[in-house]
């Protein structure tokens, strides 16, 4: 038996370490400042993957949508052990919303077959954990969100331990089949060192192009290109080369992808200001909370 | 996708499990309403399962003006695949303006399939929804009465507004205890419409084995007070100073994520983004430094008394009364002064 995974992985910023900066006056997110961080639920999805091909063998193929910098989690996927990574970056993809991101998705997932796709139950930056289920159902595949427990691995089934709020369930769903895995369903395995020394030079044809442009700045257009493709042939054949597609790449309907493809606008945005009441100050001293409990009873709060 | 319908209904997905209603549809018909009053429209609950009609009337009396009823065997344990497809064919038939869903695991799986197969656009986890004018940049033309989905965005640090208004229904999941349920009126009437569930040839993929459903055993929603303690209480032992406090106020107790993740109150009592969100008459904030994923679950609480130690703490910033102070010292204090209190206000009365 031998399972081909898909993974799905998104770059984040790290919500949970925004500091003053991270916040533009004009109460917009300051993307600059703020790490950006493999979203943790997605590694989730991955050692989920790495143990199906424990396993049952087979490969695991790691997709992200997203600017060129997003490199840098394709990177960690192969040191973590994925065979292939692929980068999704296309400037007509920008503000694209779940819906549009699962159709630009939908697309690069029919390039690639995939007997269980698999995804992190939800992203930091915006909590929705609507892609998957959206991917699943573009892909007219059975969908398991909220695994917590990938209990059997068979031919053409599964069986998983989801997580449905006030208790769980065990499922058997029929495959191929699109997973959304939670944070308690596994510990990701640490990277290791052997494929840090060999992926750290992993990297996109962006990329190439980027270091070329910098080695040769007095070089002809011409001679840029000519060696972005032999370093870009090169990587290839030491099987460090990250895929790089665009949107006519995966043979997306424009009309459906970025801002144009994205049903939900914008109206506004509002940086959340701590709206406190009138505040007062209570001493720790039993007369002081003689005055505080006394105005809770008077105004019938309490008692 | 349907077209824009300004004669569309206001439409509540009633989330059921084992035929007893969660309090989440309820909640949301109490929106619901005041969405439809604004409209001018009615409102309508989707009842689906097996052998659910009882509910209908629940329903109706929290707010519904009608109830589309499907029931069939099939609908007896939820998969996306059933549900979405009978959402489906009722949103193409009926042309709702509105769907709204609890951003329930069920709901959370159950919306975004609904609204992928419908091409229409989706936000999640709204903590509040509004009637309002959109005119997008750079256009003059204004879109009226749309729905404002409001929700808290990036770890808390935002509030974003989205709207939709082209490729309705305007869909959303809302967050389970941020809407104030409305009383039931069983004096209320309405109309129960029962619709073929028309599976056939649908293909069903999965199958349930076992399942395990806990009833919640603390239910904060309900608690008219709650004593909530967080990383600042220092231990499981100095917990029960909390339940102290909790007690002799007739109290509920909540913890921050942090206190549940330390092991000093189980996961039931947690209160934040990703526990239960509160909105008591009285919240009493001990040790709890006040991140922006627990005031995002308390912070709409009538009153609320922050304690600790730490003068800069934020909690202070959104609370009505603080005593600044060591826990171990100022509960003990409090609850003898409310002990003394009560036996007061007893004696007078």
């Amino acid at each position: 038996m031998s399972m081909n995974c898909v993974v799905c992985v998104k770059q984040v910023p790290d919500t949970k370490r925004i500091t003053g900066e991270a916040m533009k006056e004009d109460g917009t997110v300051n993307r600059g400042a703020l790490p950006a961080i493999f979203n943790p639920e997605d590694l989730n999805a991955l050692e989920a993957a790495l143990e199906i091909r424990d396993r049952c063998g087979g490969t695991v193929t790691v997709v992200t949508m997203g600017p060129p910098s997003a490199c840098e989690i394709l990177r960690t996927s192969l040191y973590l052990g994925a065979d292939r990574a692929v980068l999704v970056t296309d400037r007509r993809a920008a503000a694209s919303d779940t819906l549009a991101t699962s159709y630009i998705l939908s697309c690069v997932l029919r390039k690639i077959p995939a007997d269980v796709v698999l995804c992190g139950r939800q992203a930091i930056d915006g909590d929705t954990a609507q892609v998957g289920p959206q991917l699943a159902e573009k892909l007219s595949l059975p969908l398991v969100t909220y695994v917590e427990e990938l209990i059997d691995v068979g031919e053409d089934a599964l069986r998983a331990r989801r997580n449905v709020g006030n208790g769980w369930e065990v499922v058997d769903c029929k495959l191929p089949a699109l997973l959304t895995v939670m944070d308690s369903a596994n510990a990701p395995r640490p990277p290791a060192i052997r494929r840090i020394m060999k992926y750290k030079k992993a990297r996109s044809s962006g990329e190439v192009a980027g270091e070329v442009n910098r080695a040769l700045p007095d070089a002809s257009d011409e001679e840029r290109a000519a060696e972005a493709r032999r370093r870009t042939d090169a990587l290839g054949q030491r099987g460090l080369l990250i895929e790089q597609w665009d949107l006519d790449d995966v043979e997306a309907d424009l009309s459906w992808c970025g801002r144009g493809g994205s049903p939900t606008k914008v109206h506004r945005i509002q940086a959340v200001v701590l709206a406190g009441g009138e505040y007062r100050e209570f001493p720790p001293t039993d007369a002081g909370m003689a005055q505080l409990v006394g105005e809770l009873i008077e105004d019938h709060t309490i008692g | 996708m349907i077209e824009v319908n300004r004669q569309g209904e206001v439409w509540v997905f009633a989330e059921q499990e084992g035929r007893k209603l969660s309090d989440v549809p309820l909640e949301l018909l109490g929106k619901a309403r005041e969405l439809a009053g604004q409209l001018g429209v009615p409102v309508a609950a989707v009842l689906l399962g097996d052998g659910v009609a009882d509910l209908a009337a629940e329903l109706i009396a929290h707010g519904a003006d009608k109830v589309y009823l499907v029931q069939d065997p099939l609908l007896g344990h939820y998969q996306a695949a059933s549900y979405s497809h009978v959402l489906c064919r009722l949103i193409e038939r009926h042309r709702p303006q509105i769907c709204l869903y609890g951003a329930t695991p069920l709901g959370r799986d159950l919306a975004p399939t609904v609204a992928s197969a419908m091409k229409c656009g989706l936000t999640a986890d709204c903590t509040d929804l509004e009637i309002g004018d959109h005119k997008p940049p750079g256009s003059d033309e204004v879109h009226e009465k749309l729905m404002f989905q409001i929700r808290p965005a990036f770890g808390g640090n935002i509030i974003a507004t989205i709207v939709n208004f082209d490729r309705w229904p305007q869909t959303a999941t809302v967050r389970e205890g941020v809407m104030a349920m409305p009383d039931a009126d069983p004096a209320r009437t309405g109309e129960i419409i029962d619709c073929p569930a028309d599976l056939d040839g649908v293909s069903l993929p999965l199958k349930l084995v076992e399942a395990h459903h806990r009833p919640k055993r603390v239910n904060l929603k309900a608690a008219r007070i709650i004593v909530a303690g967080g990383a600042g209480v220092g231990s499981r032992e100095n917990f029960r100073r909390i339940w102290d406090l909790a007690n002799c106020l007739g109290a509920a107790v909540g913890g921050s994520r942090a206190a549940v993740d330390l092991g000093f109150v189980d996961h039931d009592h947690q209160v934040g983004q990703t526990g239960t969100t509160v909105r008591p008459a009285l919240y009493i904030a001990c040790g709890i430094s006040g991140a922006v994923q627990h005031r995002a679950g308390m912070q709409e609480s009538a009153k609320i008394l922050a304690i600790n130690s730490d003068p800069e703490a934020a909690i202070f910033s959104i609370a009505h009364y603080g005593i600044v102070g060591d826990l171990s010292d100022v509960i003990p204090r409090l609850v003898k002064t409310i002990r003394r209190g009560a036996a007061a206000g007893q004696s007078t009365s």
